[in-house]
């Protein structure tokens, strides 16, 4: 397994699953993640991009053992930091397409600041949260989105605490793409991260998938298999027709707040997407090209003699 | 009136011949407040200095309020070795009385005084000093005028002290007007004025009391190379580049943050970023994601900051990834002391932090070594593919120095990053060699793509629980760092080669124990100075260099501790296991004067004739058993 040698895609041949498929996944049978390791690989066969140039990195958790079950470039870092370690993948490698993938813990709790950063930033990544509204690799502690009334073995008569709402915290920090999904939903879920990746700046999906461990039915109510209401969110068309009018608006931020307001489970879909702020990548790739035609494109010995000689 | 500055009346020329005095070396300390500008003329004094060939060493304090408070600049210059910036002052320069009361302490009986007239008023009756009444203030109004008020004091000053000593005004006037060109024209005129007015001050005031430095010649001699001048965070910034690091992430602190805003301005010119993060941790993951496609990345802090970055430190080490860390060390705990030097992060930047994490601690001897030993850290946190931390302190990331100009051409490293496909049996983390990674956006002719985990792993990167992997990596990491320690060349040693007192210094103390050596082997006593640079790992060899005295006395800028010994003295004794290894500590935030170090060894060394009574104690008491 680990040290099979996997045959490369030759040139021009597509890039499959099964070159994509590393280690045997370690979670709990009947786990929501499995769906959205199923759904990545099928993103990846879509987008075709390089093998080479895919990086998956994740922090803590249990969906954060995601890096090891694809095989690309990528790593396993520490809890709640895969961002700002993104980040410098991001920025120091710009022809990367970097896939970070973590939990609620990860991303809201211990991460909840870098998330902010990242977002206002605008850094090119693709953020897939694997929302199950509990710890579940510690086995069963209250998660920042971990309902009132959740008992977990750190809230025994039940959590007391307002749970964050993600959608709202991210439409707040600035990420210029917000979508929600569920694991139940994998031709959903496919796309909503098949359209993170494609957007050029910082893209979060939040995918509420299961812990049927320790936190069994809990989005229950999003599933029309249990009796569930999955509403999805309907995007302008930009028609003219009547219907249109009622139609969900994704660039607009007020329209994405209160959509992002409605009542437990709420909308599905794309609540928001910015297609005219400049990335970090792109203002730090033009804070290079003018420095440079300030020193005229002289090489890196030039420039830093040019700089001594101003000490002398 | 002279001018040095105006063609009708160049140079000294007009002046009378006046007996002055040869000296080898002078410390000048100016006492004012922050907004005075004494940073500068202390700039430019140790700039002319650089430029003259002259050896010079500044020191200065800043307050840590937000804006004004006293300030001082210390600067000494002279045409031999300058190792440190002097222990106490040859003039003083007091700008108002509240520089006057907390400074004249510091100066020597019979230096000079040189004090405000229109601010100070001196202690009556006190002989001790040759005192001189200057009316800066008024002075400086005069020649000014206008609505500039004493904006400008710095400048007239400058003007005096390059009189009294016989400065080069030429190069000098070319240095004001470099540092004020990119400025209204009205703003270098008003300095050349005020320093015109401040040179013809002693003319016509001062009987005597005018010196010249000897023998220029021979330090030109010495050199051949021009010289730079500048301070040790700038030193450390432009030693990154050097090496090639083109990445890198902070977050502000004092007295690390001048090294990210030279680096946040710098890098884009050859092609880098540095990121301005929102916390420490996001700062060290950043470099770390930067180190992660290739180059070597840098980040930065001092001790509160390298504290919250242990985490992630910890899991460069375990996943292997070339790092560089720079801790511009202060007073601590906890906010401490935050505009005073220390060295009290010794021991977190060894051992901090969670599990068995072996590491690389270098620490620069002064402003030049800033530079290199950076490119040094760079090259080993490359080849070992390890984190490698810079402890500096506050210290030598403000003091300027003038050194020879690197030779750029032969030293510069090319930043190119290896994404040669890797071959079919590449490995992240073989255990019989070094690990070298694969950057991101390499192609693997496996097919197998390399994870970087802070997990225990096998050699591919896999997860591994396996305790005979745990134990065989965790030697793998420990005995990469033994193998860069038989690389390491011996430490500088200096004075007798045995007897009976080895000083030990790391880090900035270098300059005033190598001052402090020559004073006590003038005394007598047959001593050495062993200087670390690499203070972790460790040299081998040092014990028997340790075995040829009869005590080794460390001396550092932390507190003594609850044992008695310092922190590189506490490591020292856990390595050498040899109990006359013995400290002098102080923690009053500046750095050691070379009578502090003497004094301190004075004490050592009367134990140690102590130590041959207790000896004959022992052996009786063993003949009796």
């Amino acid at each position: 397994m680990s040290s099979a040698v996997v045959t490369p895609p030759q040139p021009g041949q597509p890039l499959t699953k099964k070159a994509l498929v590393a280690d045997h996944p370690t979670w709990c049978p009947g786990c929501g993640d499995f769906a959205v390791l199923a759904s990545f690989y099928r993103v990846l066969e879509k987008l075709q991009y390089p093998h080479e140039k895919i990086v998956t990195f994740a922090g803590i958790g249990c969906s954060s053992r995601f890096p090891y079950f694809v095989n690309t470039h990528g790593g396993h870092f520490i809890h709640g930091r895969a961002l700002p370690f993104a980040a410098g993948i991001s920025l120091g490698n710009d022809d990367l397409h970097v896939f970070v993938f973590g939990g609620d813990g990860d991303g809201f709790s211990i991460g909840g600041n870098h998330l902010t950063h990242t977002a206002r930033k605008n850094i090119r990544i693709t953020y897939v949260i694997m929302d199950n509204s509990v710890y579940g690799l510690t086995k069963k502690q209250t998660s920042p989105t971990s309902p009132v009334g959740f008992k977990s073995k750190t809230d025994p008569t039940g959590a007391v605490d307002q749970p964050i709402n993600p959608m709202r915290t991210l439409l707040n920090s600035g990420a210029t793409f917000v979508a929600r999904s569920h694991a139940t939903q994998v031709n959903h879920m496919t796309d909503m991260m098949l359209r993170a990746a494609r957007h050029d700046g910082f893209s979060v999906v939040e995918i509420l998938s299961e812990c049927v461990e320790f936190f069994e039915g809990a989005f229950d109510a999003a599933n029309p298999r249990k009796g569930g209401n999955w509403v999805v969110i309907e995007e302008k068309k930009n028609d003219g027709s009547p219907e249109d009018a009622k139609r969900h608006d994704v660039t607009d931020e007020v329209a994405a707040f209160k959509l992002a307001s409605l009542a437990w489970p709420g909308a599905f879909g794309v609540f928001y997407e910015n297609k005219s702020r400049k990335t970090k990548n792109a203002l730090e790739a033009d804070l290079i090209t003018r420095a440079r035609e300030r020193t005229k494109g002289a090489s890196d010995l030039a420039v830093l003699q040019a700089t001594f000689a101003k000490l002398r | 009136m002279v001018s040095p500055n105006s063609p009708e009346t160049p140079g000294g020329a007009a002046a009378a011949p006046r007996a002055t005095r040869p000296i080898k070396d002078v410390v000048i300390r100016l006492a004012g407040n922050s907004q005075d500008g004494i940073q500068a003329v202390g700039g430019f004094l140790a700039r002319l200095a650089g430029r003259s060939e002259q050896d010079v060493m500044t020191y200065m304090t800043i307050p840590s309020t937000i804006s004004g408070g006293p300030s001082i600049f210390q600067v000494r210059m002279g045409t031999g070795d300058i190792l440190s910036a002097g222990d106490r002052a040859d003039m003083l320069v007091a700008f108002y009385q509240h520089s006057y009361d907390a400074h004249i302490g510091s100066l020597r009986p019979g230096g000079v005084l040189l004090y405000d007239s229109d601010h100070v008023k001196p202690a009556e009756g006190d002989h001790r000093f040759t005192a001189v009444a200057c009316p800066i203030t008024t002075g400086t109004v005069e020649a000014v005028g206008g609505t500039a008020k004493d904006k400008g004091k710095n400048i007239f000053v400058l003007g005096l002290i390059a009189r009294i000593f016989d400065l080069d005004v030429e190069k000098l006037s070319a240095l004001i007007k470099e540092r004020f060109g990119g400025k209204h024209e009205d703003v270098v005129r008003n300095a050349l004025l005020a320093f015109d007015a401040g040179y013809a001050w002693p003319q016509n005031n001062l009987r005597d009391l005018f010196y010249r430095f000897e023998a220029i010649e021979e330090a030109v001699a010495r050199t051949g190379h021009p010289q730079i001048t500048l301070d040790g965070n700038s030193a450390v910034a432009y030693g990154l580049i050097a090496a090639g690091v083109r990445h890198g992430a902070g977050y502000p602190i004092t007295p690390w943050s001048s090294i990210m805003e030279i680096l946040r301005s710098e890098l884009p010119k050859y092609g880098g970023i540095f990121v301005q993060c929102e916390d420490e941790i996001a700062s060290i993951s950043t470099a770390l994601g930067f180190s992660y496609t290739g180059g070597v990345a840098i980040t930065g802090s001092a001790g509160p900051g390298l504290s919250l970055k242990m985490e992630a430190l910890s899991w460069a080490t375990m996943a292997e990834m070339p790092l560089i860390v720079v801790n511009v060390q202060r007073g601590g705990p906890s906010t401490g002391m935050p505009t005073n030097v220390e060295q009290s992060d010794l021991m977190q930047a060894i051992w901090g932090s969670h599990g068995d994490t072996p590491r690389v601690v270098l620490a620069p001897k002064n402003v030049e070594d800033c530079f290199y030993i950076t490119m040094e850290a760079v090259r080993i946190a490359k080849e070992y593919s390890t984190p490698v931390i810079i402890l500096t302190d506050q210290a030598l990331s403000s003091r300027i120095e003038a050194f020879d100009e690197p030779d750029l051409a032969k030293i510069m490293v090319d930043p190119k990053v290896d994404r040669s496909e890797r071959p079919a049996d590449f490995k992240p983390y073989p255990l019989d060699r070094l690990t070298q990674h694969a950057p991101a956006g390499t192609k693997m002719a496996s097919g197998r793509y390399p994870t970087v985990t802070g997990l225990e792993h096998d050699e591919h990167g896999h997860p591994t629980g396996s305790p005979k992997l745990h134990q065989q990596m965790n030697a793998k990491r420990r005995e990469k760092i033994k193998a860069l320690a038989a690389t390491l060349p011996a430490p500088e040693l200096s004075g007798d080669s045995a007897g009976e007192v080895l000083l030990v210094t790391w880090g900035s103390n270098w300059g005033p124990a190598r001052e402090a050596l020559a004073r006590v082997r003038a005394a007598g006593v047959k001593a050495g100075h062993m200087h670390l640079r690499h203070v972790h790992p460790l040299p081998n060899g040092l014990e028997q260099t340790f075995s040829r005295y009869h005590k080794i006395v460390v001396a550092e800028l932390n507190d003594e501790g609850v044992y008695g010994f310092g922190q590189f003295t506490t490591m020292l004794r856990a390595r050498y296991a040899m109990p006359n290894i013995v400290s002098v500590c102080k923690t009053d935030g500046l750095t050691f004067k070379v009578s502090e170090i003497v004094a301190g060894i004075s004490r050592h060394v009367e134990s140690t004739e102590l130590e041959a009574t207790l000896g004959v104690a022992r052996q009786s008491a063993l003949a009796q058993r």
